[in-house]
């Protein structure tokens, strides 16, 4: 169906050909693989039956009601709302405040330093963890939930500085030179004309830092017991005891929102 | 102006700080452990080369990744070509589709995989269902179902630098030669593709070194059967507390990594492809 849609709507270059329809052809089938695999949790929990499968003799919400009702998996998804917004907070600060520094500096110890804070980007989550692990020891940090934020923020930290940093590419460094050059002391130069510049890539930093949060699992089942729990680590453990459709339900209501909020997004823009 | 200099400074130093001493620190940390435990010396590093499991281990994971990196560029290629130069109404569509699975957990993803294709999952009893097969296939716990799921998550990385690199190039290049008389075909695959090049190697480059390092999903779908170094880092640390043998096999794989991004750095420019990526 869409090959021959391509076809009307070809970009100057031609009319359309075997080459461009494989090419569009090709385009949606690999879209398809990516979007619709995902989708296959929204049948699964409304399942009537008892194990993870497709419903048999009609749709229930019988596993729905076990999520809703269940104090563990509630408590899983605000304490993970709440990790998460705590952790966007203080890397969206930290973060901002250190690419707008290395932004005034624009020296090769800047750049450096960016290029230590985007270590975490590269280096594979076991090896991180097994580092916060031993050292979360000694800092008495292990299963408490500032053990989790702190090391969510570092996780996320790269994330934050990469976008304020792209931000500020588009900032025209002769505007907080004027500012200064007409007496505003650094601070407020920071404040009044660098922060306002920054601020789109704060809050896509912000974002990304929520959501890097709130998807984090090897390092929550590194420094945590039994005490601190987060949604993810119920899922992982769910799925390791491999029969409840309710993972399915949590599944089903992540992809919902997650969908709502982009198409609020997408509405927004247009 | 030095004083001004300072208060820039001062504004970098508590996210710098903060990543050194809970970061850096800690993974200079894991050097140490598997230096000391239980011994001081290289012992650790020995019994990781004379040791055949550790060996396998690596030689998967690099398998998985490469696998996992060339599926990924291919089909990536074709999704960023076509959202950027053959489908023009349908295009915001096509890009939501890509980055719908970006914003969905990789565990909620591996998991959907593991529905699709368990024992008694979807597509096992949908193809004995229509009668096309009498026993369920092994379609995870294998290989096969590790690289299907990790094409899955790591697609996105390679469609977005790929789109960046081809939204900036100009098609005069690609008409000029069609208007000199190359067909369809050659215009794309001398003119075109060249060009493309260098959004190819980061794509490539990201995939492939987030592969190296993965846990989750190939933890999940491989169900112990395809152990990457990841998995058998945790599994020497978490089954067997050897803390030295784990940590030394962690630094392996960090030098690898490392490696693999030195390497890498004569063909991409880590730059844009790492620290300017948007």
């Amino acid at each position: 169906m869409s090959a021959p849609k391509t076809a009307p709507e070809t970009v100057p270059g031609g009319p359309a050909s075997a080459f461009r329809i494989a090419m569009g052809t090709g385009g949606w089938l690999v879209a398809a693989f990516l979007a619709l695999p995902i989708l296959v949790v929204i049948p699964v929990s409304l399942t009537d039956t008892s194990y993870i499968g497709l419903p048999k003799d009609g749709l229930s919400l019988q596993h729905y009601e076990s999520y809703f009702t269940s104090a563990r998996w509630l408590g899983g998804t605000a304490a993970s709302i709440l990790v998460g917004l705590a952790v966007a907070l203080i890397s969206t600060v930290l973060g901002a405040a250190f690419s707008i520094g290395c932004w005034f500096l624009g020296n090769r110890a800047a750049t450096i330093a960016r290029w230590v804070l985007i270590v975490p980007i590269l280096v594979p989550p076991v090896v991180q963890s097994l580092g916060f692990y031993r050292f979360w020891v000694t800092l008495g940090l292990i299963d408490t939930w500032t053990g989790v934020i702190l090391a969510h923020t570092l996780l996320a930290l790269p994330y934050v500085s990469i976008s304020v940093f792209a931000a500020l590419a588009n900032l025209d460094p002769k505007l907080p030179q004027a500012a200064r050059s007409l007496g505003a002391s650094v601070w407020r130069t920071v404040w009044e004309v660098v922060v306002p510049a920054a601020r789109p890539g704060m809050i896509t930093g912000a974002v990304f830092a929520f959501i890097v949060s709130f998807d984090e699992i090897v390092s929550v089942l590194f420094i945590t017991v039994r005490r601190v729990e987060t949604l993810p680590k119920l899922i992982w453990e769910g799925i390791q005891d491999n029969i409840d459709p309710t993972i399915a339900v949590v599944a089903t209501v992540l992809v919902l929102v997650t969908l709502v909020l982009a198409g609020a997004v997408a509405v927004r823009r247009t | 102006m030095q004083t001004d200099k300072t208060r820039y400074w001062l504004l970098a130093a508590p996210a710098l700080a903060v990543m050194i001493v809970f970061y850096i620190w800690p993974l200079v940390n894991i050097w140490a452990i598997s230096m000391t435990e239980p011994a001081l010396g290289f012992g650790n590093y020995v019994k990781m080369t004379e040791s055949q499991a550790v060996q396998t281990s690596f030689v998967i994971t690099f398998r998985v990744a490469a696998l996992t990196t060339v599926i990924c560029v291919l089909l990536g290629y074709i999704c960023a070509y076509s959202i950027t130069n053959v489908i023009r109404s349908a295009r915001p569509l096509l890009i939501a589709m890509v980055l719908l699975p970006f914003w969905v957990s990789v565990l909620i993803r591996s998991f959907a995989w593991i529905v699709l294709l368990g024992r008694s999952g979807l597509v096992n009893d949908a193809m004995r269902d229509i009668g096309l097969i009498d026993a369920p296939m092994r379609l995870m716990h294998n290989e096969f179902g590790v690289v299907l799921a990790m094409v899955h998550v790591m697609l996105p990385f390679a469609v977005l630098p790929m789109m960046a690199n081809m939204r900036g190039i100009d098609r005069a290049y690609t008409e000029a030669a069609r208007g000199l008389g190359a067909s369809e075909f050659t215009a794309f695959r001398m003119v075109y593709l060249p060009q493309t090049l260098p959004g190819v190697a980061s794509g490539a480059l990201l995939v492939f070194v987030l592969s190296l390092g993965f846990y989750i999903t190939p933890a999940l779908l491989g169900g112990g059967r395809v152990l990457m170094v990841s998995e058998y880092i945790t599994y020497q640390i978490q089954e067997f507390l050897n803390w030295g043998l784990g940590t030394a096999i962690s630094v392996a794989l960090l030098v690898a990594t490392a490696l693999v991004l030195i390497v890498a750095a004569r063909f991409v420019n880590l730059r844009s492809a790492l620290l300017e990526r948007s």
